[in-house]
């Protein structure tokens, strides 16, 4: 698995923007944040009902980087992320009833009820989960980047994590195989700011975390994570770049969540003005708005018609995992193991 | 004043080896640092170096000669710079006394390590099966071999696992025949490269990862654990993990408490692993191309101490079921259970017992999850009577888990309270003295059993 050594590359790789979106991207970018937007506030809903339990980490503020980035995924290229994985299940296409039904522990959820928030994944949708483990999606996903390169399929794998995970030493063991072997994975560092509680300047002694892959010779760019645009240009570069056989690439996505770290979390570490000011100047969905209606390519009318659609979708998606039956208690047992065939 | 030179110990569990050649003649005069021999083990060839300075007086052992120990003068020289008694070229054991009369091994004499005697006939080996005598290492190596050449999707991967040939040289000619994608080389970063592995599984291929040692995979148990063995569970069913994880487990020789721990209890605890631990080289063979081929996670413990033992295995493709565990000798007084290398422990100690009139039942439990417990319990309602031999620690281990399915399930047939031979309760001590006291030995087991037949 040697290969020739390359000279170092500097670490921000400037992204030129273009104009690769059309407006059907754009229409579709808007439905699927607010599809997350709205299925992340109801699931925080069902969680003060008591219907959810456990741990329920949201998405909500980050919409623009799952939608983004999906947007340039290939059929057959791979998403793994950590346990802030809502939004990425429904950017992948994962019905939200399956989703919502699996927040509730049912029978129809994702996992058939024995994942729950953090645990889920799609075979169909590509989707590998879903890791409560801070950091370990890192390596799972570089591991799925290897699957690749071996079959040398020319698929990709998107890989998740936050920037609490970006001071994992395995996130680091990964890079050095990744970048040595020339894996085909893009590393997406979703900074939000806050590892739970702790900002990244009180834990990270360098805090422009596309660096981190500097002394492995891992081209990085910083990109505004609330521009659904900005999100899918740096995408489509990275993604090219680790297609083409020239390995990794990292992107930190600046980012911001308004909700606490997990529903138990009253988020004491900052102000209610800073979240309100990202709200008002940042938001993803409201620069994407004010994008269609200044451009023409909506009407208040047409974004208004979208809204009552997933509204819709959320509604059902939420009784749905209300209603549907528990898992059967035999599924206790099922799936610790599958069957050896026959020797 | 002459100085003997003696056959050195190129690694902690070097008995003999090779004098593959000699640098120097008689009449030569060699300085510290030169070298003046080239020693061959099964794992590696090694040149040895003057330690002391003089002529060459006698050359004691001849070029070729196979089997020599650990500690015999292979040579002698004489000289001012000689004066020195101090051995050379390596620490001899502690616990051999002054070598002994200068014999040159017969070249006959062959490198491996002849196993114990004691081998009852393998209902699962066909009779008319050609049996060829192969070390552990070396059917551990067929194994993946064979498995690679099946399916191209089987690769390995691990620290010096390539062009080093393998740290114990369980891997060697691999990479040779598969080239360097599917025998890879990985950095020392046991954490990572586990989670590359279980990554990969998932992705669809069937990796072997290669653990230098078990006591590095802590590094790596959270992948192993959190990711390997739940996921299908956490997935309803979706996402598969064929990996196997290997390498050699428990006590080696001297290399004391963080190089010598035995982790069988540890991966034995978790659901959604499969562990497997076998003893003489036709199981680790057909144990390992099955734990290859199992869909599910495999954890597989070799024993370094095994490596060059010497057994039969039937040729061809070997393939064992994994958990069911094999009575290695028949007996109806008492009934010792033991995995991996205690297994030749207790055929040992069952000779012993035999001369006092005790005949012992050795079962090998060669899976221990899923533990086979109706072929212990079949045979405690035999003997009644039922002793557990492990190498690791005995609180919340192997021993206790067999002891309480024996008493859960046939309490009404013991005639004794079981008693469980393990590792002392402390971490594994360098000095020899202290070493071979904190291991479980023959003396042991024998004593044990004996204690339950009340003898």
């Amino acid at each position: 698995m040697a290969r020739a050594p390359k000279a170092a590359k500097t670490a921000a790789t400037a992204l030129s923007s273009s104009n690769s979106v059309s407006k059907e991207d754009l229409l579709n970018f808007y439905r699927e944040m607010l599809l997350i937007r709205r299925f992340e506030e109801r699931a925080g809903q069902l969680y003060g009902m008591g219907l959810i339990g456990g741990f329920c980490h949201l998405y909500i503020g980050q919409e623009a980087i799952a939608v983004g980035m999906q947007s340039v995924k290939q059929p057959g290229d791979q998403v793994i992320t950590g346990y802030r994985d809502h939004g990425h299940m429904l950017a992948c296409g994962m019905d939200p009833r399956e989703v919502m039904a699996e927040l509730t522990g049912r029978a129809a959820g994702a996992s058939k009820g024995k994942g729950g928030s953090m645990h889920m994944f799609s075979t169909t949708a590509d989707f590998y989960g879903g890791h409560g483990i801070v950091g370990a999606q890192v390596s799972l996903g570089t591991g799925l980047g290897l699957s690749n390169y071996y079959s040398d399929n020319g698929k990709v794998a998107f890989v998740y994590f936050g920037d609490g995970a970006t001071n994992q030493g395995q996130v680091y063991e990964s890079f050095n195989m990744a970048e040595l072997w020339s894996l085909p994975v893009v590393y997406v560092i979703e900074n939000n700011q806050y590892a739970m509680g702790t900002s990244v300047e009180r834990a990270s002694a360098e805090t422009h975390l596309y660096k981190r892959g500097v002394s492995f010779n891992i081209p990085g760019a910083e990109v505004d994570g609330m521009d659904v645009v900005a999100v899918r240009e740096a995408g489509l570069k990275a993604a090219e770049h680790a297609r083409s056989g020239k390995g990794p690439f990292i992107l930190e996505m600046k980012t911001y969540r308004y909700r606490g770290h997990s529903m138990s979390d009253p988020a004491k570490y900052r102000t209610r003005e800073e979240v309100d000011a990202v709200r008002k100047t940042r938001d993803p969905i409201d620069h994407l708005q004010e994008r269609l209606e200044t451009s023409g390519w909506a009407d208040e009318a047409a974004l208004k018609a979208i809204d009552a659609e997933v509204k819709k979708i959320v509604a059902d998606a939420a009784e749905f995992a209300r209603t549907a039956p528990e898992p059967d208690p035999s599924e206790l047992y099922t799936d610790v193991y599958l069957e050896t065939a026959a020797q | 004043m002459s100085v003997d030179v003696l056959m050195p110990a190129l690694s902690p569990t070097m008995e003999e080896g090779t004098l593959a050649k000699w640098h120097v003649k008689v009449g030569d005069k060699v300085s510290s640092g030169d070298v003046i021999a080239e020693i061959e083990t099964d794992k590696a060839t090694m040149e040895v170096e003057a330690v002391d300075e003089g002529v060459v007086e006698a050359i004691l052992v001849p070029e070729g000669a196979e089997g020599v120990k650990v500690n015999v003068p292979i040579a002698r020289l004489t000289g001012e710079g000689a004066a020195s008694p101090a051995p050379s070229a390596a620490t001899p054991a502690p616990e051999v006394v002054a070598a002994p009369t200068p014999v040159a091994p017969t070249a006959a004499a062959a490198a491996p390590v002849p196993a114990p005697a004691v081998v009852l006939a393998d209902p699962e080996i066909p009779a008319d099966a050609k049996l060829i005598k192969t070390t552990v290492r070396d059917a551990l190596r067929d194994a993946m071999a064979e498995e690679m050449r099946n399916d191209p999707t089987v690769f390995l991967m691990g620290e010096e696992v390539a062009q080093y040939q393998g740290a114990y040289k369980v891997s060697r000619d691999l990479l040779q025949e598969f080239g360097a994608k599917r025998v890879i080389d990985t950095p020392i970063t046991e954490h990572g490269f586990a989670g590359l592995g279980v990554g990969a599984a998932m992705g669809g291929l069937k990796p072997i990862v290669e653990f230098m040692t078990f006591n590095f995979a802590m590094q790596a148990i959270d992948q192993i654990i959190n990711s390997a063995a739940k996921t299908l569970y956490m997935s309803g069913g979706q996402i598969r993990c064929s990996i196997v994880f290997r390498g050699p487990n428990g006590a080696a020789s001297r290399v004391a408490a963080q190089h010598s721990q035995d982790y069988s209890a540890w991966y034995a605890n978790v659901p959604g692993l499969k562990v497997v631990a076998p003893y003489d080289a036709a199981d680790a063979k057909g144990l390992l191309k099955a734990a290859i081929r199992d869909p599910n996670p495999v954890i597989f413990l070799e024993h370094e101490m095994m490596y060059g033992h010497e057994f039969e295995v039937p040729e061809g493709d070997h393939v064992l079921p994994i958990g069911k565990a094999k009575v290695r000798r028949v007996g109806v007084h008492v009934t010792l259970t033991a995995h991996s290398r205690m297994v030749g422990l207790a055929l040992e100690a069952a000779e012993a017992l035999a001369k006092d009139g005790i005949e012992a039942e050795v079962i090998d439990l060669r899976t221990l999850r899923p533990l086979d417990h109706e072929t212990i319990l079949t045979s405690v309602r035999k003997t009644n009577r039922l002793v557990s031999c492990e190498e690791g620690w005995g609180p919340m281990g192997v021993g206790a888990e067999v002891v309480a399915r024996v008493v859960e399930h046939a309490f009404d047939y013991l005639d004794a309270p079981p008693l469980r031979v393990h590792q002392e309760d402390v971490p594994m001590p360098y000095a020899a003295n202290l070493e071979a006291l904190a291991l479980p030995t023959v003396d042991k087991i024998v004593a044990a059993a004996k204690a339950v037949c009340y003898r």
